[in-house]
C-alpha cells in the first residue's frame, strides 16, 4: 500500500512549522513519527496535499523537571519516555502506558505528542495522562495556549490542536509518592487495548482514565467521586462505564466493554492501593 | 526529490517521490531485497532494519525520513562470510521454518540486545512482539537470542 501523492516539507523549528501551517491550510498534515499519520496515508484516509515533517525538530524533543510539574516536548518518543528516570519517578502511571504502546519498533518512532493529536480513544497514552490531569501547551497563530486534559480531547479523533496550531509540549504532574496501576486488556501481545484502565491513587483522591470506553479518552468520574466519598475499591468500580459509550466491535460487545471498564479499574483501584 | 542515507556503511543517493516508504526504497530503488514486506500495516516486523542503530518497521517510515541517517539492513549484518552472532544462533538453533520473518526477527533481535544485553525468556519474548511468525517458530528465535547473548535466560 502506497500513500496518496504529496508535497514534502520539512520544518526546520516550531516557529517554522507554524509558518507553514499558515501557508498550507487544511491542506496541510503535520507528520511526527508518523506511526499514526501513516498508516492512514497508505489506507487513503487521509491524503493531505502537503506532509509538514516535524520529526527533525530537536527543540521539542525533552523530559524536565519544571518544579511541581514535569514537562515533556511533544515529540519525544514513547521509548524516551519509557525509560525515563525521570518520569519513571515521578509519574510512573505515564512510564508505565508508554511501555505497552505497540511494540519496541513503534515505539522507537511514535511520540507523545503525535499519539494525543491523533485523538484515538483506543490509545494507552491518554488514559495516564487524564488520570494524571495533565495539561497540553498549545501553539498557534494568536500565541500560545494551555488546555486541560479534560479539554483536550472533543471527539472521535478530534482535540483541542486545531488545523494552524502545534502541540508543544505536555504539563505532568509530579507524583512521586502516588500508587498507580495500568490495567490493558487484550487478547494477543502488540494488540491495541480491548479496554484499558489507567488508575492513579494519591492519598485520598483518585484520577482513572479509560482506554476504549467512549468515542475519546475519557474519565471515569463516578469512581473518582466515589472513591473521594470514602469507598472501597470494588464499591466504586462498579460505576466505572456510567455514562460511556463504548464501541462494540469484533473483539468485544458494549456489554462486555462494561464489564471489563470494571474489573479493569477496581483492579487498577487495588494494585494503586486505593 | 533526492533522498541520501548511509545503507549499511555505503552511501546511496536517489530520486524518489516523497510517498516512497523506506522498505520500497531499500527493496526496488536500492535492490536490498533481503529486507520483507510482510503485512504492510506495521504489526507483523518483517520489514524490520535498524535506523541509526534501532529496530523500526521499515513500511511505516517514508524514505525521505530517513534521509542523511544511517540505516542498517538484514544485508549489513555479516562480516564477509562471516555471519553475525545473532545470524550464527538462528542458524545453530534452527530458528527458522520458511524464513520469511527471519531478516526482521533478526534486526528485531539484535536491537533487543543493544538495549537489553541480558535478557531473561520473558525479555526476549516481550522484546520480539512486534515480530510474528506464522510457522509458530518462536521457541526456537527465543533459544537464539538467548543463545546469541551468551546467557541462559535466568533458568540458573
Amino acid at each position: 500500500m502506497i500513500p496518496a501523492a504529496f508535497d514534502y516539507v520539512r520544518a526546520e523549528s516550531a516557529g517554522h512549522a507554524l509558518e507553514l501551517l499558515a501557508e498550507h491550510g487544511d491542506e496541510a498534515k503535520l507528520l511526527a513519527g508518523g506511526h499514526s499519520l501513516i498508516p492512514l496515508m497508505k489506507f487513503r484516509l487521509a491524503a493531505p496535499a502537503v506532509v509538514v515533517d516535524i520529526g527533525r525538530i530537536t527543540e521539542l524533543s525533552y523530559v524536565r523537571d519544571a518544579g511541581d510539574h514535569l514537562a515533556i516536548g511533544a515529540l519525544t518518543r514513547h521509548r524516551d519516555i519509557e525509560i525515563s528516570e525521570l518520569v519513571g519517578s515521578q509519574a510512573g502511571l505515564l512510564a508505565a502506558a508508554t511501555s505497552k504502546v505497540g511494540d519496541p519498533q513503534v515505539r522507537h518512532r511514535g511520540t507523545i505528542g503525535g499519539a494525543l493529536a491523533h485523538g484515538d480513544p483506543a490509545s494507552d497514552v491518554p488514559a495516564a495522562l487524564l488520570a494524571l490531569r495533565a495539561t497540553m501547551v498549545v501553539d498557534g497563530p494568536d500565541g500560545q495556549r494551555e488546555v486541560s486534559s479534560d479539554d483536550f480531547f472533543t471527539g472521535f479523533l478530534e482535540t483541542a490542536v486545531g488545523e494552524q496550531d502545534l502541540l508543544t509540549e505536555i504539563r505532568v504532574p509530579k507524583v512521586p509518592d502516588a500508587g498507580w496501576s495500568f490495567q490493558k486488556f487484550n487478547r494477543r501481545a502488540q494488540d491495541w487495548a480491548i479496554v484499558g484502565a489507567a488508575v492513579l491513587v494519591n492519598g485520598g483522591s483518585c484520577g482513572v482514565g479509560l482506554v476504549n470506553m467512549d468515542s475519546r479518552p475519557v474519565r471515569a468520574a463516578g469512581v473518582e467521586s466515589a472513591i473521594a466519598g470514602g469507598a472501597d475499591a470494588a464499591a466504586a468500580a462498579a460505576s466505572a462505564a456510567d455514562g460511556l459509550e463504548p464501541p462494540a466491535d469484533l473483539n468485544a460487545g458494549v456489554e462486555y466493554r462494561q464489564h471489563l471498564a470494571r474489573v479493569l479499574t477496581r483492579r487498577g483501584l487495588e494494585e494503586a492501593g486505593a | 526529490m533526492q533522498v541520501s542515507m548511509m545503507i549499511n556503511g555505503t552511501s546511496v543517493s536517489l530520486d524518489v517521490e516523497p510517498r516512497t516508504l523506506l522498505v520500497h526504497y531499500l527493496r526496488d530503488h536500492a535492490g536490498l531485497t533481503g529486507t520483507n514486506v510482510g503485512c504492510d500495516t506495521s504489526s507483523c516486523g518483517a520489514c524490520t532494519v535498524h535506523l541509526d542503530g534501532e529496530a523500526v518497521k521499515s513500511c511505516t517510515v517514508l524514505a525521505v525520513q530517513a534521509d542523511d541517517r544511517e540505516v542498517t539492513t538484514i544485508e549489513g549484518l555479516a562480516d564477509g562470510d562471516v555471519l553475525h552472532p545473532m545470524q550464527q544462533a538462528f542458524h545453530e538453533c534452527h530458528a527458522l521454518q520458511c524464513g520469511y520473518c527471519t531478516p526482521g526477527m533478526i534486526m528485531a533481535a539484535v536491537s533487543l540486545l543493544d538495549e537489553v544485553p541480558n535478557p531473561t525468556e520473558a525479555d526476549v519474548r516481550e522484546g520480539l512482539e512486534g515480530n510474528l511468525c506464522r510457522c509458530t517458530g518462536y521457541h526456537n528465535i527465543v533459544k537464539a537470542v538467548l543463545s546469541a547473548a551468551g546467557g541462559d535466560g535466568g533458568a540458573s
